[in-house]
């Protein structure tokens, strides 16, 4: 599955037609902002979808079509990014049940891992998860959590040079296991790591971020609403006055404008069983982004409620 | 190296609870009229107690059996499992619970319980009574429709128990410890799941296995 030409296109202007609008705020397109993966050059959406719980509904008719709609509105809204794991239950076939009913749009760029502790065995779940979603072949696949990384990136590397993989990756979260990131940053030739980064949690600043600049990694930000208990805590709370500047209407678009304003941060992939928070986390993506000092204040407001 | 004590609970939650209640309406709905049948014979199994026919020990042993046998295979392993690939490997626990009840019923007089009813006997009695008729309506107490109620026989935490609160009538011994160890487990298991899912009815097993604790506890010995 790969990105298309209108996107592409679109990508193109959202990127040239970055410029400050008022103080404090980048303006973007009326269009979704779309990154450029560093690797490649090839667009993506800003924003993804997740899938850590939400589509874990099993063969529950009822919830299972709730889902297909959350990835129906996705494909609508531009597409792009899905992450799963086989760590993930039955998400996986959730995902490839939505995708088979919208005939495996090309908009969606697949995003999975491998999760196991033998590397002999990661060929194999490598195929199963190719089964559940339906697919011959993903655009990205990550060593989920780091587990037996050495190993498992043999195999996605091997992959990738016979044209069997787009892109390989490794993911973390929660902050765990930063240094070994880092070192696997710096010795090998990976495409993307995925870790935690929200208002809260800003670790990856210091030197992650910075070092996937340097050397040209794409990163993926999970974990943006801290698994949802960031958006519940706000859910009470007045927005500041600059949210208008922003154009954002939420407590969940002024964080993802927080992400998605760090220059390295390639696509933020918050999770939802809800159509219209999908839509509201897509349209984050919108119109102006926060600069630095904006984004300073965002930190320090969300931190003291 | 993996900061493992840096997990908590809900980092190994897999669902929500949505996902995880609607479990119930959906078992219930593909095994009916299964759950009416279960609930008739848990209030038999209920009137028993009040006055056990003498030949009611293997009888009482093999249907508790099968129920285990029942919820290990159709809940855990067909329904539980998709959403949560621990259920799996707990499923065997079910029926080894399963064989302990058979084992019971072929080696010795199945669950006998006292001729008469006793005070001693209120803690089991009240369980049974509760896993039976009260627990199917904490759906409708919690907002969720009755036909998603959690049945004895279909579901695992009013077999668990009804199971314990069986246990508790039997005479201390050999038997009745073995019959309370996977339950037990079971119902921490439960606990744990339902309070990192942030429901009260977590608080439901931590409660049975405090009232187990101390009636077998002050229980005298075999
Ligand atoms: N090690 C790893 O590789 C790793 C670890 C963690 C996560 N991940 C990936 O990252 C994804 C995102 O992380 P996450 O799912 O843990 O947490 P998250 O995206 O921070 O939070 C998800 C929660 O936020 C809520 N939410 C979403 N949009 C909202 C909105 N607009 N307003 C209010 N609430 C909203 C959702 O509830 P509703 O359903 O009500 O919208 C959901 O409960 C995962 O799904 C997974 O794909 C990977």
């Amino acid at each position: 599955m790969k990105v298309d030409r209108r996107q592409l296109l679109l990508g193109a202007l959202g990127l040239a037609a970055v410029r400050p609008r008022s103080e404090g705020a980048h303006a973007q397109t009326a269009h979704e902002v779309l990154r450029r993966i560093p690797s490649t050059g090839q667009a993506i959406p800003a924003i993804g979808l997740g899938s850590w719980i939400t589509f874990n509904v099993g063969d529950d008719p009822l919830l299972r079509g709730a889902s297909a709609e959350v990835i129906a509105a996705f494909v609508e809204e531009g597409g792009g990014m899905i992450d799963c794991s086989p760590m993930y239950g039955s998400s996986q076939g959730t995902i490839g049940y939505g995708l088979q009913r919208l005939g495996y749009p090309s908009s969606v760029f697949s995003a999975e891992k491998v999760w196991t502790n033998a590397t002999g065995d990661g060929p194999g779940q490598i195929a199963e998860t190719l089964d559940e979603w339906g697919v011959r072949r993903f655009d990205l696949l990550q060593v989920h959590n780091l587990v037996a990384w050495e190993g498992h990136l043999e195999t996605l590397f091997a992959m990738k040079a016979e044209g069997k993989l787009g892109y390989v990756g490794v993911t973390t979260s929660h902050g765990r296991r930063h240094d070994l990131l880092e070192r696997i940053m710096q010795r090998y030739p990976i495409d993307f790591i995925q870790l935690t980064y929200n208002v809260l949690d800003r670790d990856p600043e210091a030197r992650l971020l910075p070092l996937a600049q340097e050397r040209g990694i794409g990163v993926i930000v999970n974990r943006p609403f801290q698994g949802g208990a960031l958006t519940r805590r706000l859910r009470n709370e007045r927005l500041p006055a600059f949210a208008g500047d922003l154009g954002a209407e939420s407590w969940a678009q002024v964080i993802l404008k927080h992400l998605l304003s760090h220059p390295a941060v390639t696509v933020v992939i918050p999770a939802t069983t809800q159509v219209a928070h999908l839509r509201e986390n897509k349209r984050a993506a919108h119109g102006s982004l926060p600069d630095p000092t904006l984004r300073d204040r965002i930190v320090e407001e969300i931190r003291s409620l | 190296m993996t900061d493992w004590w840096s997990y908590r609970p809900s980092d190994f939650l897999l669902f929500s609870p949505t996902t995880y209640w609607r479990l119930f309406e959906l078992e219930n709905a593909a095994v009916w009229p299964l759950p009416l049948v279960t609930l008739l014979a848990g209030l038999a199994v209920l009137g028993f107690t009040f006055r056990p026919p003498t030949w009611s020990g293997r009888p009482l042993a093999l249907l508790f059996g099968l129920a285990w046998a029942w919820v290990g295979w159709s809940f855990l392993w067909q329904r539980y499992a998709p959403i949560n690939w621990a259920a799996g490997y707990v499923a065997p626990l079910f029926a080894l619970q399963a064989l302990i009840f058979v084992w019971i019923a072929a080696a010795g007089a199945g669950c006998r319980l006292g001729t008469r009813f006793t005070l001693s006997a209120l803690p089991g009695s009240l369980l049974l009574g509760y896993a039976v008729i009260l627990h199917p309506l904490t759906a409708l107490l919690a907002g969720r429709p009755l036909a998603g109620a959690e049945i004895v026989g279909i579901a695992p935490d009013p077999t668990a128990i009804a199971t314990v609160g069986l246990a508790l009538l039997m005479p201390p011994g050999v038997e009745r410890w073995l019959l309370l160890i996977v339950p037990s487990l079971w119902l921490s298991a439960s606990a744990v799941t339902l309070l990192t899912l942030s429901t009260w009815e977590g608080w439901i097993p931590i409660a049975v296995l405090g009232l187990t604790l101390l009636t077998v506890r002050r229980s005298p010995a075999a």
